[in-house]
């Protein structure tokens, strides 16, 4: 009975949503529609392929460089990119630059995920709760925010990390609580606007019960939006997480981070560039990606008719 | 100016910075972590701490009392400007903020000044110019320079203009000469953000009919960009200054490391690494203090901009 009660307001709907436009396209057409879409974009192709080589690193570290990032051979120590089995060279202990630059992606990429997790679950449980439950609720963990969106993320982290201690992991907890802010305001503006639609009200009206409605209505039509706010908060999040372990906060040394990778190679700035400057283009190149990508997601394919 | 909009602007000033002190309290004071244990292990050489020891050092602090009661210490103190003594060194945190802050706000308002410069330049001769690549690069460049890692862009200014060329030098803080890089480093961030608002808002001003009007009575077309266009454009650019700031004093941190300068952010760095709490809670509540005091500046300068925005109904 209630189960028939609960799919009820979606047939009773008085105003249907629009069916998808492309239903009328063939497979055919919209795979030509992709390869047009993606032909005009070569931006967006070489994002994704950055992505794919990112993630390809941070997963399976040992296909793409065999070698232990930790590996060091003294005798070959500060060669230049190009030398013979070190293409991008070596560091100040000889160890292999590619490996570690490999190697440091899945501790770069493990944090970030962390991170933007926090982020989302912490940030999307406030907007949610302050968009359902609005009144004094609504006022109070709103103002909350604004309080939080008015301290500087990086000093918001670094008052964490004072608290909670140093190590990426910790890092990035401190990284994803600093950008609660944003996802909870976006999440409570995409509450309100389900909430106040017609089918959630008819949903109401028919006596599904909140949490019915929060499942099948709110959460999954407040989820494109949140999704290209983590997208974009990945690339934040990655610079946030690389500065501080810059600042030297994340990993102890021998581990390869990126943003460590920086940190070691800044004693040698003045004689061997390619130990700063690499990393710091893997940083740059994957937050770009990150970025164009989540571009794409907002929309640029239903506008790109 | 009414009364009731300065009042309200006043006590919603006044509702941030307490907020801002609970939050930064029940962050530093309630996650776990022994501030006291830390600091003994540091001053004692090695020594082994007793435990009597560390009582005398929680009970010297008032870290022994009830929470409840430390916070009612503590704010009765910063109302009165007293924010506490730090652990590492004894200094008070007003004090030691207070030597810190003459150099970072050198290198912030340098860091302005560029920001401010870079931004303008690049949005107004991507909204001017009709060569097509031009404007497509200009208009790329904020959101390239926003996905750089500070540090890395300011290594990188010193590998090049230091090592290379020789031109300004790579550390410290002795003469003009070396706050040029660290004020580029710092400003492109703020700069990039700028130039987004200001070049979208362009693009708005630009459409607008009296824009129109101009252009048929007949107005050079620069005269239509700088007089016309330009002072509609610049109130929607004016609202992320206290956005920037925070920007500024954000990249204070990095920047300073980046370049081995004195100021609040080496401040704020040393004191996270030995976990010298009231110090980076009176920096945390520095940066909020100028964030209310930019903003509060701000809602008291739109409404001699724009007479429309004092007239209008609070939302």
């Amino acid at each position: 009975m209630t189960e028939l009660l609960d799919r009820g307001p979606e047939r009773a709907d008085p105003i249907p949503p629009p069916p998808p436009a492309p239903s009328t396209e063939g497979r055919r057409e919209r795979l030509a529609r992709l390869g047009r879409f993606l032909r005009q974009r070569p931006g967006l192709v070489g994002s994704a392929l950055v992505i794919v080589f990112v993630l390809l690193s941070a997963f399976v570290p040992g296909l793409l460089a065999p070698g232990d990032p930790d590996f060091a051979v003294p005798e070959v120590k500060l060669r230049p990119p190009g030398t013979p089995g070190h293409w991008l060279g070596t560091d100040y202990l000889g160890r292999d630059e590619w490996t570690r630059l490999v190697h440091g992606a899945s501790l770069s990429l493990e944090a970030t995920v962390v991170a933007v997790a926090v982020a989302l679950v912490v940030g999307g449980l406030i907007g949610l709760l302050a968009g359902f439950a609005g009144g004094w609720v609504d006022e109070v963990l709103m103002r909350v925010v604004d309080v939080m969106l008015s301290i500087p993320p990086i000093l918001m982290s670094l008052a964490l990390i004072t608290a909670l201690g140093f190590g990426t992991f910790k890092v990035a907890i401190a990284v994803g609580i600093a950008s609660v802010a944003s996802f909870a305001r976006v999440m409570r503006a995409e509450t309100l606007r389900v909430r106040s639609s017609v089918y959630v009200e008819a949903a109401r009206s028919v006596g599904t019960r909140w949490w019915v409605s929060l499942g099948r209505h709110v959460l999954p039509n407040a989820a494109g939006p949140v999704t290209v706010l983590a997208v974009l908060e990945f690339g934040l999040a990655i610079l946030a997480v690389s500065s501080l372990s810059f600042l030297g906060y994340g990993t102890p040394p021998p581990a390869p981070e990126w943003g460590s990778l920086v940190a070691e190679g800044r004693n040698y700035l003045a004689t061997s560039w390619w130990l700063c400057t690499i990393p710091g283009v893997a940083i740059a190149a994957t937050v770009l990606s990150v970025n164009r990508i989540s571009r794409a997601l907002d929309g640029e394919w239903g506008r790109a008719r | 100016m009414s009364l009731p909009y300065l009042l309200r602007r006043l006590g919603f000033a006044v509702l941030v910075l307490w907020a801002a002190f609970t939050v930064s309290f029940v962050v530093l004071y309630l996650l776990p972590g022994d501030p006291v244990a830390t600091m003994a292990a540091g001053s004692s050489d090695g020594q082994p701490v007793t435990a009597a020891q560390l009582d005398e050092l929680r009970h010297r602090y008032g870290l022994d009392q009830p929470l409840i009661v430390q916070y009612g210490h503590k704010l009765a103190a910063a109302l009165h400007g007293d924010l506490g003594t730090s652990f590492a060194t004894g200094e008070t945190v007003r004090g030691a903020i207070a030597d810190a802050l003459p150099p970072t706000l050198q290198v912030a308002l340098c860091g302005l000044a560029f920001a401010v410069v870079f931004g303008a330049v690049v949005a107004l001769v991507a909204t001017y110019t009709r060569i097509r690549w031009l404007s497509q690069v200009l208009m790329a460049l904020p959101s390239l320079a926003v996905s750089l890692p500070v540090f890395w862009v300011g290594l990188m200014l010193v590998q090049l203009f230091s090592f290379r060329l020789g031109l300004f030098p790579s550390v410290g803080a002795r003469g003009p000469q070396s706050l040029v890089l660290p004020a580029i480093t710092l400003g492109l961030p703020p700069g990039a953000l700028i130039a987004q608002v200001l070049a979208k808002s362009m693009g708005q001003a630009l459409d607008e009919p009296y824009v129109t009007t101009a252009r048929a009575k007949g107005v050079g077309a620069g005269a239509v960009h700088l007089r016309h266009a330009l002072g509609n454009a610049l109130i929607p650019a004016l609202t992320v200054l206290g956005y920037v700031t925070g920007l500024l004093l954000a990249g204070s941190v990095v920047v300073e490391t980046v370049f081995t300068r004195p100021g609040l952010g080496r401040l704020t760095v040393s004191s996270v690494g030995v976990q010298d709490i009231p110090v980076v809670q009176g920096v945390v509540l520095f940066a909020a203090v100028v964030f209310v005091v930019v903003n509060l500046v701000l809602d008291l300068v739109y409404p001699l901009l724009d007479p429309r925005i004092a007239t209008a109904v609070p939302a």
